[in-house]
């Protein structure tokens, strides 16, 4: 049976198994293979998507519980690498392989959505779900300031 | 053209993006720094050229290399050595992986040596090119060649200044005959642009969008992926299984047996499961009905090795590996002795990216996208089970999610070609987390013991370290499973305080775990030995920790390092790991009143011919404990990029901190325990303490970075909670528990 869900801005409709991850939807099924496949048990963050907003991890995500819903993932962040959470990790230079980063930079976005502002607690919050094994952690913290910071700008002059 | 020894490749290299006449400059990546592998390029010397800078009349140039981007960033860094020669803006460099070729030297990428080994060969591609482009426009012009020179993509003569990009003459320096590599003039480093300017990743902008591609987003039309069921047991087999479970799953598109593969591969063999996608295959693995015929391994566990460790500590070494003096009967008669016992567990990589490999197979050639570290290898391994000669098969080199030593193992790359040649399907081999916490080559576990003997004027007259180990060798040595492999413990033997009475044992470990090369080696283990060991040496004299080993280190000199092949290598120049020592200390404020509660450790190593040293705070009470702070100083030499530089110790400091204080790989019934990260844990981003870097300004030819940090945490660490609690921590990873 057909499952339809808002992808990115727009309408998709697959037909697979209803208890198939959105994960493997993404990555198999729809060729989308910006969010990755970590751990398999939501331990890793590497497969972070926002569903209505809030950051997700699709590993462990059934398809069938996205039905009607908004789905977001790193390619759908923004059009050309414009978000704030995406600048400020090209200006910290973040990536190291870089295969974590889609789910830190999905999960770095959604805090941002909720707190402008985040002092460090609320990253260490948000963001220990995220395992980097490269140990970027450091300039990870600093770009979710400098993104903060630039949105506060961005608004500000708005 | 003078790359003539590549007929068959020219027209493959000549033709960029932009097709035509293209300069084509061949030359061979250089290991010099690393010693071993100087000597395997030399027994295959004259070979085909390994690697090429090729300029095309778009202006492009391509770097052409054997290298490997695992998050290192040596697609940012060797372009820029090439560049600084060459005189073109580095980003205009563009890195192309280099077509896997079993008859020139194998490059593979690891032991830290990317940039050690590019620095020279690089900077002469770069700099023959350039004279070839300047001649070439001097002849256009019709003027001296000393009259003209090279200047940001252009060779520019007179007043007012005339021009010819790069492009435009490529066509003419094409038909003039290369210099002689070794002879061409480089640049002044005084004239250095490039070359030591703090540079961003080129590949940030991809990796911020889930853009760039990995082994594992490799997609080909009409692909299956599959799974593997594995023995749990090490060496144990595929007694029989039933698939009709499997094989109801929707997407379950085949079921079978793939054998076990010989030493070079060292795969265990297994059931596949193929399906549509990835999850379909993992589903259909879960319903797989196997017997497995578990072999002898069954018996084997981290209480049965640590066994073996106590028995063989117990008994007279069986390799006496160095001996200068008499340590036995100085420490025998010494007035102050000390002595204790350190333990380290196995530990595996854990790349972010789980193994992953994709293969299609054709009648007359293959083609395969790998993850590899190796790419040679997986090459060989392809065309075994393909039965094709290696030239037939293309192997496309991808970027790697982690690699940190896992990925030069080609056991994913054979599963995979068999899999494709059994199916007759282009499939991707996936490993879930559990298959690659389970099915790793892991750090050798091992037990050290370690004793001291302080004379009057508190200085060292004895030291002697046995160490009992399960070595990577004995896995993989062609003499069998009892070769010892003794030169893997060359840093445990190059110590660099000063004693008269040394003495340096082992006795090798049986396991059937299989052991390979872990983010630094062995040095991670020699590291943490040698440092917390001094370090006690130190407090038992009542002397402070960096006071003691700057004295034991005494003056200036060249220790060679130990180890067959390596003495007329790049000898341990103490000057410099004195230098790394005080760096640390300096910027840390090493011994500035610390309050109760809190504790700094230091410790100092010399590895893949780098110098790295760090300075641990903590907080620690007699239940808990917390690394605050982590200030490195490493001497690398010339540091090509310091802010790659600087990610590389931040990130081989927080995989090190990981090690220190997370999980051991455990051993059960012959299986690892460990499954995931519920049990096996990483450092995450609240526990991460803020790492300072601080780099020696050097004028030395560069060496390694990615993994000389490792061995200085786990000590620094440890003796940083001593100085806080009084409690001496001997068995990683420390657990709260040690400090009650």
């Amino acid at each position: 049976m057909a499952i339809a869900f808002t992808l990115n801005g727009k309408s998709q409709s697959v037909d697979v198994s209803p208890d198939m991850p959105l994960l493997w939807v993404l990555r198999d099924t729809l060729n989308m293979t910006g969010t990755k496949f970590g751990c398999g048990m939501a331990l890793c963050g590497a497969c972070t998507v926002h569903i209505n907003g809030e950051a997700t991890r699709s590993c462990i995500t059934p398809i069938s519980s996205v039905a009607g819903k908004k789905v977001t993932t790193i390619e759908g962040l923004s059009a050309d690498g414009s978000h704030p959470v995406q600048q400020a990790w090209m200006e910290e230079d973040v990536p190291q392989c870089g295969y974590c980063q889609s789910g830190q930079i999905m999960s770095a976005a959604a805090l941002l959505a909720k707190k402008p502002n985040p002092t460090d607690a609320d990253i260490d919050d948000a963001m220990t779900g995220n395992i980097c094994r490269c140990g970027t952690y450091q300039r990870i913290r600093k770009a979710i300031h400098r993104a903060a910071s630039m949105a506060g700008k961005a608004h500000s002059a708005a | 053209m003078a790359s003539a020894s590549v007929v068959n490749r020219r027209e493959f290299l000549k033709t960029g993006a932009a097709g035509g006449a293209a300069l084509v400059i061949g030359f061979h990546w250089s290991p010099s720094a690393l010693a071993d592998q100087a000597k395997e390029q030399e027994a295959k010397t004259p070979s085909p050229f390994d690697a090429w800078v090729r300029i095309t009349p778009d202006n492009r140039v391509t770097l052409v290399l054997g290298k490997s981007e695992m998050g290192q960033g040596v697609y940012t860094s060797l372009p820029m050595i090439l560049a600084e020669e060459l005189c073109v803006d580095w980003k205009q460099v563009q890195v192309e992986q280099a077509p896997t070729n079993p008859k020139v030297y194998d490059l593979g990428t690891g032991g830290s040596g990317s940039v050690a080994g590019s620095w020279l060969p690089l900077r002469q591609a770069g700099a023959a090119a350039r004279e070839m482009l300047i001649a070439a426009a001097a002849k256009k012009w019709e003027v001296g060649r000393d009259t003209c020179k090279a200047k940001d993509g252009f060779v520019v003569h007179g007043h007012p200044e005339r021009t010819f990009r790069y492009g435009q003459l490529v066509a003419d320096a094409a038909k003039l005959e290369i210099p002689d590599l070794h002879k061409v003039p480089l640049k002044n480093s005084d004239d250095f642009t490039i070359v030591g300017r703090e540079v961003h990743r080129l590949d940030t902008a991809d990796k911020s969008r889930g853009k760039a591609k990995f082994g594992i987003d490799s997609r080909i039309p009409g692909m299956l992926y599959a799974v593997i069921a594995r023995c749990p047991v090490f060496e144990g087999k595929v007694g029989s299984f039933d698939a009709t479970g499997a094989k109801a799953v929707p997407g379950v598109r085949a079921v079978f047996e793939i054998k076990t593969s010989g030493r070079g591969a060292s795969t265990t063999g297994g059931v596949a499961v193929l399906a549509d996608n990835s999850w379909a295959a993992i589903e259909g693995r879960k319903a797989l009905d196997v017997k497995w015929d578990e072999g002898a391994a069954v018996q084997e566990s981290s209480e049965e090795l640590r066994k073996q460790f106590l028995d063989n500590a117990a008994q007279a070494a069986k390799n006496v590996l160095r001996t200068e003096g008499d340590a036995d009967a100085v420490l025998a008669s010494a007035s102050k002795r000390v002595e204790a016992i350190y333990e380290l567990p196995f530990a595996a990589h854990v790349c972010m990216e789980p193994m992953n490999c994709t293969v299609q197979i054709g009648p007359d050639s293959a083609e395969a996208w790998v993850p590899s570290q190796g790419p040679q290898w997986a090459q060989a391994v392809i065309a075994e089970a393909a039965k094709l000669p290696p030239e037939k098969v293309t192997v496309h080199t991808t970027l790697m999610g982690g690699g940190f030593g896992r990925r030069y193992q080609a056991d994913f790359v054979m599963e995979a070609a068999q899999v494709a040649k059994i199916s007759g399907k282009p499939v991707m081999v996936l490993w879930t987390r559990e298959d690659d916490l389970q099915h790793d080559f892991y750090r050798p576990a091992s037990y050290h013991k370690l004793q001291g003997a302080l004379d009057q004027e508190g200085k060292l007259a004895a030291y002697k370290h046995f160490q009992t180990s399960t070595s990577i060798a004995a896995k993989w040595s062609e003499k069998g499973p009892d070769d010892p492999g003794l030169g893997e413990f060359g840093t445990g033997a190059t110590v660099p305080y000063a004693t008269p009475n040394l003495r340096i044992e082992y006795t090798l470990a049986h396991s059937s775990a299989p052991r390979a090369w872990w983010r630094s080696v062995e040095h991670s283990s020699s590291g943490y030995v040698m440092e917390s060991f001094i370090d006690e040496l130190a407090h038992a004299s009542g002397q402070d920790p960096l006071a003691f080993r700057l004295k034991l280190i005494g003056d200036s000199r060249k220790i060679p390092q130990f180890g067959e092949g390596r003495q007329e290598y790049h000898p341990l120049d103490t000057a410099r790991l004195k230098g790394v020592l005080q760096l640390a200390a300096q910027k840390s404020g090493w011994g500035r009143p610390i309050p109760k509660g809190q504790g700094q450790g230091i410790a100092g190593f010399y590895s893949f011919f780098s110098y790295a040293a760090a300075v641990a705070e903590v907080s620690a009470s007699t239940s808990d404990f917390k690394v605050n702070r982590i200030v490195c100083a490493v001497d690398c030499g010339r540091a090509v990029n310091p802010n790659g530089v600087r990610a590389q110790v931040e990130s081989a400091a927080i995989y090190a901190l990981t090690a220190t204080v997370k999980d051991a790989i455990t051993v059960d019934r012959g299986r690892v325990v460990q499954a995931n990260f519920h049990n096996y844990g990483m450092i995450r981003m609240k526990e991460a303490p803020s790492i300072e870097v601080h780099i020696v300004q050097s004028t030395e030819a560069p060496t390694g970075i990615g993994e000389p940090t490792v061995p200085v945490i786990a000590p620094a660490i440890c003796n940083a909670l001593y100085a806080a609690t009084g409690k001496r921590l001997r068995r990683l990873p420390i657990r709260k528990e040690d400090l009650a």
